[in-house]
């Protein structure tokens, strides 16, 4: 399938990305240009990891307003799928394509480890080829990942099961020192209420090898496939029919 | 005119920076202190014709762009600019 990386002043991510999905996944992945406002034909966009635009202000706050974010706020409006990583997780709340927004991990402290999760959701184009609570390891790199949201749309959203994502200890147990920036309710990534837009700070495309140190992160992008696959299959069922 | 923009982690949102503060002053014996927020202050000069329209310009760009409702609350002043034009 077709996949557009976005590719702003300061991403860090977008390279590994297209790795993680050419060479690795043999995926037909190109680079996007913030500038540009053409999302040429892909049928999942990501938002990469990195620093975009230094970060000045808040995380995210000024790359919502590059030009290519009309564009996917108006492809995620259509039903497309984006997928934001760590920075990219964090423009998609200023751009307000997910609820919430990310603050300093409570320890003050950048972080770089790996991380146990468990799936919360796996019902969703995010998640779907993982097993309903899986613990998945992938590993985050980041200084703002604290996930804060109102606690009514929390709430709301738990009973949706948008939250797709939780910091857990190895066991998939939920304690707070597992919890690595201390987020609310030690949640690590988001959808939107129709599951078409998916936010997370971990980096699935940092674990898509042995080499690297896992080979959890495919579990997303495998997902994602098989889900445009559907429905496409179920597109074409339709036409024919 | 001067516009002067005070931002602040909203009340009731942990604020990690604040808590670090705080605990830092009271090391140093500074006794008496609470509820330490570590905010930003964002001053600019803006070009209006009174300040009703000033106020209500400010407004749109702490709603758009210097502040994140979800997280920071906002208060600002306006002042004609010594010398400057009112």
């Amino acid at each position: 399938m077709k996949w557009g990386v976005v590719r702003f002043p300061g991403s860090l991510d977008d390279a590994d990305t297209l790795w993680a999905l050419n060479q690795v996944m043999g995926q037909e992945a190109r680079a996007l240009w913030h500038k540009d406002e053409d999302l040429a034909d892909v049928q999942c966009v990501v938002l990469p990891g990195g620093f975009s635009y230094g970060d000045y202000l808040r995380c995210g706050a000024i790359a919502r307003f590059a030009p290519i974010m009309k564009s996917v706020v108006r492809f995620a409006g259509d039903g497309g799928l984006v997928l934001g990583i760590c920075n990219g997780f964090q423009i998609l709340c200023e751009a307000h394509l997910l609820p919430g927004a990310l603050m300093r991990n409570r320890s003050l402290a950048f972080i770089c480890e790996r991380v146990s999760l468990r799936v919360e959701n796996a019902a969703t184009p995010f998640t779907c080829a993982a097993r309903q609570g899986e613990v998945l390891w992938l590993p985050i790199k980041h200084g703002e990942g604290l996930y804060v949201a109102p606690a009514e749309e929390l709430r709301a959203m738990e009973e949706r099961g948008q939250v797709l994502l939780r910091y857990t200890d190895a066991m998939g147990q939920e304690r707070d020192d597992a919890n690595p920036n201390g987020s609310t309710r030690a949640i690590a990534g988001v959808a939107n209420e129709t599951f078409n837009v998916f936010g997370l700070m971990p980096h699935p495309e940092h674990a898509v090898e042995p080499a690297l140190g896992g080979e959890d992160g495919l579990k997303i992008f495998r997902s994602i496939i098989a889900s445009v696959e559907r429905t496409s299959a179920a597109a074409s069922t339709a036409a024919s029919s | 005119m001067l516009v002067k923009v005070f931002v602040t982690p909203r009340k009731g949102i942990l604020d990690p920076q604040g808590r670090a503060v705080e605990q830092s002053l009271k090391t140093l014996g500074f006794a008496g202190v609470a509820a330490v927020r570590v905010g930003r202050y964002i001053v600019l000069e803006l070009d209006a014709p009174n300040f009703e329209r000033a106020r209500e310009t400010v407004r749109q760009m702490c709603g758009q762009l210097l502040t994140n409702p979800n997280i920071e609350d906002y208060t600002f002043e306006i002042e004609p600019i010594e010398g400057g034009p009112r």
